[in-house]
């Protein structure tokens, strides 16, 4: 294999979950698992319209990739693909994208999950709500959960 | 004096005012903790933002750091709330 197994976009416009993953292991064949994590802005029953993400540009890209490469070394994937989106997302959109490739698939679930827990809680993006109604809202607050979920990483 | 540039993101820029500035910095400020202090003394707008100052995150030259890290050499310094992607 060639070049840097680690791919990381930090993008205005959507990706297409099929082509990421056929770019991923296109002439290879010594995969055996791709996991893919697709994370969505949801509606919350019908009172938000979308979401703004606000990013660090140049720390957002650095930072995923740092997270890729320790889920690369950790796991032993082969093969990692992680796509961030900013600016406006309306409901229904994709916001992120994981794609963690390796020989059993363990790894590769291990790996995609690994590099959602640390991207949620390292990566600098914010989100602000927009209501459906046109009402303004705030920023969304850090959740206890996700760092609860970062830090079992580092438990034994 | 030392002249450092600051970057602000989400509710911290938006109580602050500005998304970056350039800022000559006493000598007596030595690590991250000390910029959050000496910023709030530059008007309510500062002490508002950073009124919580432990739930503030600091990044040296892109990197996160600790409140206790000293900023001697830092190109750019960003302050944000806790991190809400993905």
């Amino acid at each position: 294999m060639s070049g840097l197994p680690v791919v990381v976009r930090v993008q205005r416009d959507d990706f297409d979950l099929a082509h990421e993953v056929q770019a991923l292991s296109a002439g290879r064949h010594d995969i055996g698992a791709i996991v893919t994590f697709s994370g969505l802005c949801r509606d919350e029953a019908g009172t938000l319209s979308a979401l703004e993400l606000e990013h660090y540009p140049g720390m957002a890209e650095a930072e995923i990739t740092r997270i890729c490469n320790e889920a690369v070394q950790r796991f032993g994937l082969q093969a990692v693909t992680a796509i961030h989106r900013y600016g406006t997302i309306a409901s229904g959109e994709n916001i992120v994208l994981v794609c963690a490739a390796s020989p059993h698939r363990q790894a590769a679930f291990d790996g995609a999950n690994f590099i959602m827990d640390f991207l949620k809680t390292s990566a600098p993006f914010w989100k602000k709500e927009h209501a459906a109604d046109g009402s303004e809202r705030d920023w969304v607050s850090a959740k206890d959960a996700d760092d609860s979920a970062r830090d079992r990483w580092t438990k034994e | 004096m030392t002249a450092v540039n600051l970057v602000y993101f989400a509710w911290v820029r938006e109580r602050i005012g500005k998304g970056e500035e350039t800022l000559d910095l006493p000598e007596s400020v030595i690590t991250a903790g000390d910029l959050l202090a000496h910023l709030k003394t530059l008007g309510e707008e500062y002490e508002g933002a950073l009124e919580h100052e432990n739930v503030i995150r600091v990044a040296i030259n892109q990197e996160h750091v600790d409140h206790r890290e000293p900023i001697a050499g830092a190109r750019e310094i960003a302050l944000f709330p806790p991190m809400t992607g993905g």
